[in-house]
């Protein structure tokens, strides 16, 4: 039988999700037997190759793009599971919501303190994709079927879930995995 | 700084003893005088009392008819309340902000009108309804707004738009106000004919260990919603260590859709004294505190007046029914300043102490560490009247009235679509029904009973008895017509606890906008399946895990509406076969960035 199949995207995120994918350290060898990877930064395919068991999205949504990404996943997931705080809830990238965004372009853009762009404009090509109005969690874009809390979190957790998942078992995670403070 | 101030507010702060504990008397005489309370105000205040400044902004910025900044000399309060809605304020409220010229929220640029929305003013029977400072006006229409506006810029004086008096008590001259009581039932209890003094002797004669057995052998249990043995509660507060006990009548009543107790007191007040008395003498308390929602100003000369009456007749102050009794009790009247959650007895205590209006931790109860952290009874309006009452015609008597669980009876406030709104005051365990067909509502398609904290039922629940062990109620019914949409109510409901919640525990504060969130996405046709489990899981968790009374219950409009009318729901909802979230606008949320940059979307076109 084939080996089901996982897929993973950084939307409006840090990559730090991934880098804690990446600290399951040797388990990582297990991981591959378990499943192969798709669509993914980690074996950067940069398209589906066919349906995925599972996605992982680190990141909320923040341009058109991210959209778009998310939505691919949704089309191609059986499962889809927010990693980390900023998929879950918007993290650090959704305090800009509160600021209009045409600030927030002429801070990273034309007034910002480290900006140097004599052209006084705000770049225009249509491969830079616009913005959205406000951060936007993933679950507020397509339904999401699970979120896994932290900042990031911890790659047992990650590890834990995946498994519990793969082998259609209760994911029971241990307090010292859920406790944040 | 206007020179003014500084005597004025030394002036007040010495008149209530430079006791920061007085904090909401000084704030309200500050405003009063000068229009709000603003930095310099709020700075003498904190040194002329000795506390610090941010506990004087805590309380200024927390009640709604506080501010910190000038409003308008005349401030229109409109109702929006769910029945006011009904009865169209909506329409009365664009009429008043063309004729003002300004939107609600703002002041004219002369600094002469304000204009702002208020939660339930206790006016629900003669709806939509205005408070213009401290005056009630009813019944408007936008004719009759646009009318007032023009009046009040000739005159400025709010009292001058009361043409003719309500009935009863509201034409006193020490009210004189355009508010009806509507009274339409009469039961034995509370609007029965009384002499003041007669139960307060009767209990005198006794002593205060025989008074707390006649209440309990009554079964009389609170009005206010919450339903706890009277009796118990007197006898805790007399058992419990301290030197001062106190006696809290809890006439804040912010309820959506409630103002029974509004008529109690512009019509028997002496009996909600006399109660107040016999407690203070069950307890061994000498100090009894009026907690007078600031929606019911209006009536305060009045109510001070009756005070003084009942010290005239030796009813009040230094030995009470003379020198024999040995028994010395006094009432004062705390004026509210807008806040539903200080109908909360722990946070109408904080808000008698002079801070915020949160609720505190219990335990432990008022009975223990209530008023000044001394052993405290908060009892409604309508239970002391009940308490007076039985003192003067036995627990017996009280207690064939009614049913086993709740004996007695009932004063219900009943509004929306009926014929006959108004106050009613009927035995316990009369079914709904019957109750329908008295106010002329039989075409009821569902009912609020309960208050906005109360539950939402339908016909098939109409011949259940209204009583503690049936459907409970602190006295409000609000009736719903056929033509009207369950979930909207139950949306407007929610809109009320966003505004209402005081914000100290996160399941209020939070689970409140996002139960409202969700059943806004149902309405807008939006919704899947799924968010009806979610509603249901997330309405549990916030009744479960909040801090008081307000979020225990603010969950109950979505929460019963889903067991009641889940059918309603059912039909709006659809099976999401994309999994897309339909709430979601790629268009609308780019609209921004596309006008900022002047391109179109490369991907969504």
């Amino acid at each position: 039988m084939a080996k089901p199949k996982v897929a993973t995207a950084s939307l409006a995120g840090c990559f730090g999700c991934h880098m804690t994918v990446l600290d399951i350290d040797d388990r990582i060898l297990k991981l591959i037997e378990l499943v192969d990877f798709d669509k993914s930064p980690i074996d950067d395919i940069k398209h589906f190759t066919g349906r995925c068991a599972v996605g992982l999205i680190e990141g909320g949504c923040c341009n058109e793009e991210n959209v778009h990404t998310l939505q691919d996943f949704r089309k191609h997931c059986d499962v889809l599971i927010s990693v980390g705080d900023c998929a879950t809830m918007g993290g650090i990238p959704a305090m800009r919501n509160g600021i209009p965004l045409e600030e927030c372009y002429a801070e990273a853009y034309l007034v910002g303190p480290s900006v140097h762009n004599p052209s006084g404009r705000i770049p225009n090509d249509p491969e830079l994709p616009l913005l959205l109005d406000k951060v936007y969690p993933c679950q507020e874009v397509v339904k999401m079927d699970y979120h896994i809390p932290g900042c990031p979190p911890s790659a047992d957790t990650i590890w834990e879930t995946l498994v519990a998942l793969l082998s259609n078992k209760t994911v029971d995670l241990p307090y010292e995995l859920i406790k944040y403070d | 700084m206007n020179p003014n101030l500084e005597t004025d507010i030394r002036q007040i702060c010495k008149e209530f003893g430079n006791d920061r504990g007085r904090m909401m008397d000084i704030v309200i005489a500050v405003q009063k005088k000068h229009g709000c309370v603003n930095d310099d105000a709020m700075d003498l205040i904190a040194k002329t009392v000795a506390t610090h400044r941010v506990e004087v902004e805590s309380t200024v910025s927390f009640y709604a008819f506080l501010s910190t900044r000038p409003r308008g000399t005349i401030v229109i309060r409109l109702c929006h309340d769910i029945i006011d809605k009904m009865h169209g304020s909506d329409a009365v409220a664009a009429a008043l902000a063309r004729e003002v010229g300004v939107p609600f929220g703002q002041t004219t640029s002369d600094g002469k009108i304000t204009l702002e929305y208020a939660p339930c003013l206790g006016l629900c029977d003669q709806a939509p309804a205005a408070l213009v400072n401290d005056v009630p006006v009813t019944n408007l229409s936008t004719d009759k707004a646009r009318w007032m506006v023009q009046e009040l810029r000739k005159h400025h004086d709010p009292n001058q738009l009361v043409t003719e008096f309500g009935d009863g008590n509201n034409a006193h001259e020490l009210i004189r106000s355009m508010v009806y009581n509507n009274i339409r039932k009469r039961g034995e209890v509370v609007f029965a004919e009384m002499k003041p003094g007669e139960a307060l002797q009767k209990a005198l004669s006794m002593s205060p260990a025989e008074v707390i057995r006649e209440i309990k052998a009554s079964r009389l249990r609170g009005r206010g919603g919450a339903g706890f043995p009277t009796g118990m509660k007197w006898e805790f507060t007399r058992g419990a260590p301290g030197d001062n006990r106190y006696v809290m009548c809890n006439a804040d009543e912010g309820e959506p859709g409630t103002f029974k107790d509004r008529v109690i007191l512009t019509e028997c007040p002496d009996l909600m004294f006399e109660g107040m008395t016999i407690a203070g003498y069950a307890i061994g308390g000498n100090t009894g505190i009026l907690y007078l929602r600031g929606e019911y100003a209006y009536l305060r000369s009045y109510l001070e007046h009756v005070l003084a009456d009942r010290r005239k007749k030796g009813l009040l102050g230094k030995s009470v029914c003379g020198a024999k009794h040995c028994f010395d009790f006094d009432i004062r009247i705390q004026m509210g300043a807008g806040a539903y959650v200080c109908g909360e007895e722990t946070a109408l205590i904080s808000s008698c102490e002079g801070t915020r209006g949160d609720p505190k931790n219990r335990p432990p109860y008022p009975a223990q560490k209530g008023y000044l952290d001394c052993p405290s009874v908060v009892n409604n309006v309508e239970t002391l009247c009940c308490a007076a009452r039985i003192m003067e015609k036995g627990a017996a008597w009280f207690a064939q009235m009614g049913t086993t669980d709740s004996p007695g009876t009932k004063l219900l406030s009943v509004s929306g679509d009926c014929k006959r709104p108004g106050v009613y005051e009927v035995p316990f365990g009369i079914p709904v029904r019957e109750v329908l067909a008295m106010v002329g509502a039989e075409d009821a398609m569902a009912i609020q009973i309960g208050g906005a904290s109360g539950q939402m039922v339908g016909p098939k629940d109409y011949d259940r008895p209204i009583s503690y062990e049936g459907l409970a109620t602190g006295g409000s019914l609000m009736v719903f017509g056929p033509k009207r949409n369950v979930l909207e109510a139950a949306h407007m409901f929610m809109d009320f606890f966003v505004e209402e919640s005081c914000g100290y525990c996160t399941p209020c504060r939070v689970g409140n906008v996002l139960l409202k969130d969700r059943l806004e996405k149902i309405l807008n046709g939006q919704g899947e399946p799924g968010d009806l489990d979610y509603l249901q899981e997330l309405g549990q968790t916030v009744k479960v895990l909040s801090r008081c009374g307000l979020g225990q219950t603010s969950s109950n409009p979505v929460l019963t509406t889903l067991k009641n009318f889940r059918n309603v729901y059912e039909g709006l909802v659809k099976v999401n076969q994309d999994k897309f979230q339909s709430s979601f606008d790629i268009k609308a949320a780019l609209t921004p960035a596309r006008k900022i940059i002047g391109r179109e979307s490369v991907i969504y076109t």
